[in-house]
């Protein structure tokens, strides 16, 4: 690539940021400038028009109207031209490949938040004044900065498959090969490839659950700490009577917070298998069905039973958050 | 002198904070963990530096025994090009995530940090009704609403044959990316942001509120040099959550690499060079590589922003 051909190409995206810049921050320039010279009541409407109205107009027509849409949308036919009532329901509860989807999407909610979780607790907890505890929490937490798509591709790369009588060029099959467990193709080995695909989710996401609770837990008051450990109590017990229970509220956060992730998760499957080898789940099954069939009633289905499965977790989430305020 | 170590450390009272786990085992456990969770990383980096033949007959971890590195893959990904890589390499891709994330940054972690403010600061009938309803939007999975969008786009809105809104006219553009990432984020950063705005000291807004300051003013005088190492922390959440997006341009990029970025145009290349990985290493290398500058450069900012979103203080 030359530097002219460089400029040709990308020079026009570069003046778009610039374009979108400078129209945003002119355009509040102005209105703030303008907005500074009105008082009273006048003053108040226009600030909530200028403040709130964009955002509300932006989060309505991206997330609110649109998902009304695929309710209705749900109960139509492929190109939503006919009502079908509750066929694609029924439907998406008795295709196979569908009800594999389900399965999978289950292991993938009951596996990896409880493996992310756990891992980020206890690193959490033996970190806690240990030596060198800011580079291993930074190594460990370092995946988070990485798209699972690099992420898939860096797994892939970890399990990929030679013959027995070959050099192995994955890691994972030159440890098997060296301990003699027989060779596989990972990604292929059904049901097992769950685990593998599950493997790159939970090494995305346990730096985070590290680090949340991590801070949950040196903000436990010391003399609490203190007071148990006069009482005798050290090591696990320690941990089982004191940690965790204090930490109690975050650890709901961090196991709901990955459910609503492992829920909507599409770019690691879509990246390593494509659904395939039995290792389908809602959000690619989803996306396949509208944008690879373009059947949108089905793939609206499939959209709003995800959402279904989000709605507990949101509920709960706003019931302590109206709690919390009420304090 | 070990004598003397040994009383220095041993204090009279209980030490304060002595850890539950304090034992080797957990320095081994955490070392092995911290191990495992950077090994992959590293046979990407490795991978990306070795030659094609060598890539194609050995592991990666057999080049520190037998090293010989060549720069040859990352003038090919992102110089010259070639094949699947497109005729111009990576750095045009790079420009199209730089052309989504910065204006889907920017929008909306403004219209957030101003929606905040009104939220928190100016009274008006319904405010709890909208701060819950804008907080109850961010359980809608973007999934619910990528097809409506998309039409929306493309044809805007009919209703029973009669055009109400006329097609937005940006399919196929970088607006019809970062446009749904503005609207996808905006109730999570307004929720945030709402957390710290709301948190400020009432008696200095109030105070310059008697001063005479109206809305506009206090917020670009005192709310928005006070939220400052906030927005910070949840815009660079919001960069790294759009850099590494893949959905949402898979979705809206419509399969056109003009405005494709790095990470579509990597998930493809995973999936059409299947195992040249002599291209696909460089180049996930060369896409991760700035998200872990920036994450590098700014973790502090980074923890406190997600911190903020998950912490109850």
């Amino acid at each position: 690539m030359t530097w002219s051909s460089f400029l040709n190409s990308s020079g026009p995206k570069i003046l778009q940021i610039l374009a979108v810049l400078v129209i945003f921050f002119g355009f509040y320039g102005i209105a703030f400038a303008a907005g500074a010279r009105l008082q009273g009541k006048k003053q108040n409407v226009l600030a909530l028009s200028l403040f709130l109205v964009p955002a509300l107009i932006l989060a309505m027509t991206g997330l609110g109207i649109p998902a009304v849409q695929t309710f209705i949308e749900s109960f139509k036919n492929a190109d939503s031209s006919k009502w079908v009532g509750f066929a694609n329901y029924t439907r998406a509860f008795k295709d196979p490949d569908i009800l594999l989807a389900f399965r999978n999407t289950m292991l993938w909610i009951i596996i990896s938040p409880v493996v992310v979780t756990v891992l980020g607790l206890g690193l959490a907890t033996m970190l806690n004044k240990m030596k060198r505890e800011a580079l291993a929490k930074s190594l460990i937490f370092m995946p988070m900065a990485i798209s699972f798509v690099g992420g898939s591709l860096i797994w892939n790369l970890m399990y990929q498959y030679q013959e027995p009588n070959m050099n192995q060029t994955g890691l994972v099959g030159q440890i098997m090969k060296s301990l003699g467990i027989p060779l596989q193709h990972l990604l292929l080995w059904s049901p097992w490839n769950n685990l593998f695909l599950m493997a790159v989710y939970i090494w995305g996401t346990t730096g985070f659950g590290m680090v949340i609770l991590s801070a949950a837990i040196k903000n436990i008051p010391q003399d609490i700490e203190e007071a148990a450990q006069l009482d005798g109590a050290s090591g696990f017990t320690l941990f089982r009577t004191v940690t965790v229970p204090m930490v109690k509220t975050t650890i709901i956060v961090v196991l709901t917070t990955a459910m609503v992730g492992t829920l909507k998760l599409f770019d690691v499957i879509h990246t390593m298998t494509g659904g395939n080898f039995k290792t389908d789940v809602l959000s690619n099954r989803m996306f396949d069905e509208h944008f690879v069939y373009l059947n949108n009633g089905r793939g609206s289905t499939l959209a709003i039973l995800i959402f279904l499965g989000v709605l507990p977790i949101t509920y709960y989430n706003i019931r302590s958050l109206r709690a919390e305020r009420k304090h | 002198m070990a004598t003397l170590k040994l009383k220095k450390n041993k204090p009279l009272v209980a030490p304060s904070g002595t850890k539950p786990f304090t034992s080797p085992i957990a320095s081994a456990i955490v070392t092995v963990i911290a191990l495992l969770w950077t090994v992959p990383t590293l046979g990407l980096v490795v991978t990306s530096f070795r030659t094609k033949e060598e890539i194609l007959s050995s592991g990666w971890w057999t080049s520190f025994t037998n090293p010989s590195f060549t720069l040859e893959n990352f003038r090919t990904v992102l110089l010259t090009g070639g094949g699947s890589l497109g005729s111009e390499g990576m750095i045009p891709f790079a420009v199209n995530s730089l052309a989504i994330t910065i204006p889907a940054v920017v929008l909306s972690v403004g219209f957030g940090l101003m929606a905040a403010y009104a939220l928190a600061w100016i009274p008006f009938r319904f405010s709890n009704h909208v701060f819950y309803g804008l907080f109850a939007l961010q359980g809608v999975p973007l999934q619910l609403s990528l097809l409506p969008l998309l039409t929306f786009f493309a044809t805007g809105v009919q209703i029973g044959g009669h055009q109400i809104l006329p097609p937005l006219g940006i399919v196929g553009t970088l607006a019809a990316v970062w446009f749904p990432h503005v609207m996808f984020g905006l109730p999570l950063v307004t929720y945030l942001l709402h957390n710290f705005v709301s948190a400020l000291p009432r008696e200095l807004l109030e105070a310059a509120r008697v001063d005479g300051a109206n809305h506009f003013e206090v917020f670009r005088k005192i709310v928005l040099p006070l939220s400052l190492p906030a927005v910070a922390s949840i815009a660079i959440f919001q960069f790294l959550w759009i850099w590494n997006d893949l959905l949402v341009a898979l979705v809206f990029a419509g399969g056109t690499d003009d405005v494709a970025p790095l990470t579509l145009h990597l998930a493809n290349l995973g999936g059409s060079l299947g195992s040249k990985w002599e291209n696909v290493a460089p180049a996930a290398l060369f896409s991760i590589i700035i998200p872990l500058i920036v994450f590098f450069s700014l973790q502090r900012y980074f923890v406190r922003g997600l911190l903020a979103g998950s912490v109850k203080s």
